[in-house]
């Protein structure tokens, strides 16, 4: 019987790494979230938003939990499209765009909070496997890339500048515990946010292996005039454009009523 | 205080868009041009994206010539006609110019293909303009009468087929040239956000000999056409026309013209061409730096979902 149970254990303690990255069902732990607001909307004068997360663990096990071995990393996530980079070179003296690679459904934006380095919570192929992380998102070529041999060199790029334009971001830090088991996160959405549903998940690491996700829905939309303006672009773009071509036609023309001299 | 852009997708400081309309107004209404030629390339300093300032662009073109152009209708100074014509050919241009500006959009060289066309067209214009002024500048100051260019030898343009009668300009000519130069401005207007009146202007005088008192007319005629064409194309075929921008533009551009045509008046015609040539040159040779020095970053990044 005990050769047994050690076998059992044994079985439980190799077979934990393999099952971390596939549904987590064993696990007693779950997660809970909740957002203040599921819509944030763009007007005239927006200049970006704080969106602050609130969520608690349950099911946990307090002595790992004193020990400070729960781990939460929340990430919000834009809308996903295909996206290019470009690579300009000089040609005849003047910088051309040359090479290119699309890659497939990335987020338009994303903004990373977490208790600690996110590199110091689990195994970087854990983070690999799930897309945790600016530099764990998945970046899958489409199309003709050749050898591959630039793969890496357009992947560093397409960080590099999602990360210096601020669109894609990460806060070490930015999650914090406010009791034992509650905690609180503050993710940053930018200025130039897209609109659409973004996507808040949170994910929950118990001494470095996933325990739990959540997930829950955010839109971003676009409000009043501009929702207005942007709808009309593109839902009945002749109608709009002969509008636009109407208002400047009005402005030339009250001009020359309104500065009339001769 | 900021506006948000709801084509462009970003938020810009309204003032500094109040600021560069007032400015190219008051340029265009010292000069007589449309200023398309400066608002495109401001706009794009400001890192608005270089396809909706071209379609932007053309927007305010259109309101910039309407109060032109009304003046010049009262004072019976436009040849329907002629600009009839010149409309036909501007049409077709701007339809090709328009594919041309998707195409290029596709492939991702059409940010290239703008500057580099900025670069060409206003460094030649430029080139010229500055010569002939300064020329007459200092013809001027010898106190040698200045005569314009004798209109009375006729060219190869006179000889080609299809003439047609221009009552209002008094000039019988054939109906190719015309059709074509109204082509190319088309062309330039959907790809650049130009009006072409600086362009259209020198060609009409020098390469088609119509008489100087109905050229800036006629040109301002075909212009609002063919930029209001643009607009509605650019908004159907690329969604890229910014509405609030466009206004902002506008308001400011109709001011300041004002002020622009009381100075505009207080100068010499040499002077006056003397001062745009340079302009142009300088806003032509920015664009050129910016082709040739190393960018800062050689990789952009482009997505479905945004298009620029």
């Amino acid at each position: 019987m005990r050769i047994l149970g050690l076998i059992f254990l044994l079985g439980l303690f190799f077979a934990a790494p393999l099952a971390t990255y596939a549904e987590p069902m064993d696990f007693t732990e779950k997660l809970d979230i909740g957002i203040s607001t599921d819509e944030i909307s763009i007007t005239s004068d927006f200049r970006g938003a704080d969106l602050t997360i609130f969520g608690a663990i349950d099911g946990f096990n307090a002595d790992l939990l004193a020990q400070g071995k729960y781990n939460i990393v929340v990430a919000l996530e834009g809308p996903k499209e295909n996206t290019t980079v470009r690579k300009k070179q000089r040609v005849f003296g003047i910088w051309i765009n040359t090479n290119s690679m699309t890659f497939e459904l990335v987020p338009e934006s994303y903004s990373l909070s977490s208790t600690r380095d996110i590199d110091t919570i689990a195994p970087p192929g854990g983070m690999n496997n799930m897309g945790i992380g600016v530099n764990h998102i998945p970046l899958t070529p489409i199309g003709y890339i050749g050898d591959g041999s630039n793969l890496t060199e357009f992947r560093d790029a397409f960080r590099r500048l999602r990360e210096t334009t601020g669109v894609y971001q990460r806060d070490p830090g930015g999650v914090q515990f406010i009791s034992s088991s509650l905690f609180k996160a503050s993710v940053r959405l930018p200025a130039d946010v897209p609109n659409g549903v973004h996507i808040v998940r949170a994910y929950l690491f118990r001494d470095g292996v996933f325990v739990a996700a959540k997930a829950l829905p955010l839109r971003v939309v676009k409000t009043g005039l501009e929702q207005a303006i942007t709808r009309a672009a593109h839902e009945s773009p002749l109608f709009y454009g002969i509008t636009a071509v109407l208002l400047a036609v009005v402005t030339g023309w009250l001009a020359s009523i309104v500065f009339r001299r001769d | 205080m900021t506006v948000y852009l709801p084509i462009a997708e970003l938020s810009v400081n309204i003032l500094i868009i109040l600021g560069m309309g007032a400015a190219v107004g008051f340029l265009s209404g010292m000069f007589g041009v449309g200023g398309g030629f400066l608002i495109t390339p401001l706009l794009i300093f400001y890192n608005i994206p270089p396809v909706v300032a071209v379609a932007t662009g053309a927007n305010q073109v259109v309101a910039s010539s309407i109060s032109g152009a009304i003046t010049h209708f009262r004072r019976g100074t436009i040849d329907i006609k002629l600009g009839t014509v010149l409309l036909c050919g501007g049409l077709a241009g701007a339809t090709l110019g328009v594919w041309l500006f998707s195409l290029l959009r596709r492939i991702g060289q059409l940010d290239l293909v703008i500057s580099l066309a900025y670069v060409i067209l206003l460094g030649t214009v430029g080139t010229l303009m500055l010569w002939e002024s300064i020329n007459a500048l200092r013809r001027a100051s010898k106190n040698e009468t200045v005569t314009l260019r004798k209109p009375g030898q006729h060219n190869w343009i006179h000889g080609l087929p299809l003439k047609m009668r221009f009552k209002k300009s008094k000039i019988y000519l054939s109906v190719i040239p015309v059709a074509t130069l109204g082509f190319c401005i088309g062309i330039l207007t959907s790809v650049m956000g130009v009006g072409g009146g600086f362009i259209m202007v020198p060609a009409m005088i020098y390469l088609l000999r119509i008489p100087t008192n109905v050229v800036v007319g006629t040109s301002l005629f075909q212009i609002i056409f063919v930029s209001a064409y643009t607009v509605i194309v650019q908004a159907t075929a690329n969604y890229t026309v910014d509405i609030v921008l466009a206004f902002v533009l506008m308001i400011a551009g109709v001011i300041g013209a004002q002020y622009g045509v009381r100075v505009g008046q207080k100068l010499r015609g040499e002077q006056l061409r003397a001062l745009l040539a340079l302009l142009v040159l300088a806003v032509g040779i920015r664009l050129a730096i910016e082709l040739v020095i190393p960018p800062k970053e050689i990789y952009s990044i482009v997505s479905a979902g945004r298009g620029f």
